[in-house]
């Protein structure tokens, strides 16, 4: 039943598969490829902030799905469907944040390597950026899940999300950021704390999030 | 060893739409074979009370009680709007164990439709289709939240049919509606009966 709903769920976000879900990664790139144009060509200062510039292009990514990832079904009755046969609303929530992970983690790993190439980051930062998004991204989704299930039953939800996200993303983008001023890899065992921790928490803070959206 | 026999029981029931109590001191119970109506104007409360009865909200005072397991037809059908109806469906008859989709959907009439989106459905159409969903899921009891509203009179027999066979087979359906069904034996009430008197005190 899990994996049947593991599916139905990819099916949904995927790029490509999904409607418009490409979307987070080309915005990814587009940020990566226009802030050289907005800086200048000083290849000095774009490899001091270009990995700033790509950690904030990620966060973002990572909020342009939210307004499909919950309310859409919520709308739908397809969590309460499901909730008649058995499967709890932490179960959907685990479930749909791999998805929504899955979705969006990936393809932009895979985007940071054209988009550093763009912001002329080179080396250990790379490395240290690559990692540091590997560990990052996850809690990020997580965010971003609580965030999309908390809001879903709200009207002015959208605008919301914003404002909640930045509060809770920066933990993961001073250690993620960081680690890539001081290149220290240290740095990037918090990022994968923090993320850990978030993910651990997601599930069961959406659940109840989804609960009590039923009750009005 | 066979499955115990399906109940499906009121005691005491309140029911509040935000602040504003719907209704109050409701209680019923049906046992296997059981169909009961169950009818109100528009808002006086026949979806909450079916939403309350699924385990979906909690009521306000009161409990349900409830012996297997339950299919709900709701206005929100869960069928995905993006996908084609036979995907849609196939989903659930997944999930459900449904061994024969193709024979489920042309007792609905659907059989034409599953290359259809489900959002270029009718009104009719998508209800049909939330109907085989409904029967996709062999549940002894059956909540239906307005099964007919929406269906050509054609489609308003089926439904009927589908209860009584439904009832035959020892299931037991509550069906919320404003319009009649033909099912024999049918007790009903109306949910106006349980609503409080504007005189009354704040119900606890």
């Amino acid at each position: 039943m899990i994996l049947a709903l593991l599916r139905r769920d990819l099916a949904q976000f995927f790029p490509f598969t999904g409607s418009g879900a490409a979307l987070p990664v080309v915005f990814f790139v587009a940020v990566a490829m226009l802030f050289p144009f907005a800086v200048g060509p000083d290849a000095n200062l774009m490899a001091r902030t270009g990995g700033g510039v790509v950690w904030i292009a990620a966060l973002l990514a990572a909020i342009l799905p939210l307004e499909k990832l919950v309310a859409r079904d919520i709308a739908l009755g397809f969590f309460d469907q499901l909730r008649l046969r058995g499967v709890t609303e932490e179960a959907m929530m685990a479930v749909r944040l791999l998805a929504h992970w899955l979705s969006f983690g990936p393809p932009l790993l895979l985007a940071t390597f054209p988009s550093s190439a763009l912001l002329k980051i080179e080396g250990e930062s790379f490395s240290i950026l690559l990692l540091g998004l590997l560990a990052g991204t996850p809690g990020l989704a997580a965010i971003g899940l609580m965030i999309a299930a908390l809001t879903a039953s709200l009207r002015a939800g959208a605008a919301l999300s914003g404002l909640l996200l930045i509060p809770l993303a920066l933990p993961i983008l001073i250690f993620g950021a960081g680690a890539l001023a001081r290149l220290d890899p240290v740095s990037l065992g918090f990022v994968g704390a923090i993320s850990l921790g978030l993910v651990a928490i997601a599930p069961f803070a959406a659940g109840a999030a989804i609960r009590a959206a039923r009750e009005n | 060893m066979q499955a115990p026999s399906p109940i499906l029981a009121a005691e005491n029931l309140a029911c509040r739409r935000g602040e504003r109590l719907l209704f109050r001191k409701l209680s019923f119970r049906l046992e296997a074979g059981a169909a009961c109506h169950v009818t109100g104007a528009n808002g006086a409360g026949k979806t909450t009370l079916i939403r309350a009865l699924a385990g979906l909200t909690t009521p306000y005072a009161g409990e349900v009680r409830r012996l297997g397991k339950l299919a709900l037809l709701a206005e929100r059908t869960g069928l995905d709007p993006d996908l084609p109806l036979g995907r849609a469906l196939a989903f659930w008859f997944a999930l459900d164990g449904v061994a024969d989709p193709e024979t489920m959907m042309a007792q609905l009439r659907l059989s034409g439709l599953a290359e259809v989106p489900v959002r270029y459905l009718s009104t009719g159409q998508l209800k049909r289709a939330a109907l085989a969903r409904v029967l996709g899921q062999a549940a002894p009891v059956w909540l239906l939240d307005e099964p007919l509203s929406g269906l050509d009179t054609a489609s308003q027999g089926l439904v009927s049919e589908l209860v009584r066979a439904h009832c035959a087979e020892g299931g037991i359906a509550l069906i919320a509606s404003h319009q009649p069904l033909d099912v024999p034996d049918m007790t009903s009430f109306a949910i106006e009966d349980f609503a409080p008197a504007e005189t009354e005190e704040d119900y606890a």
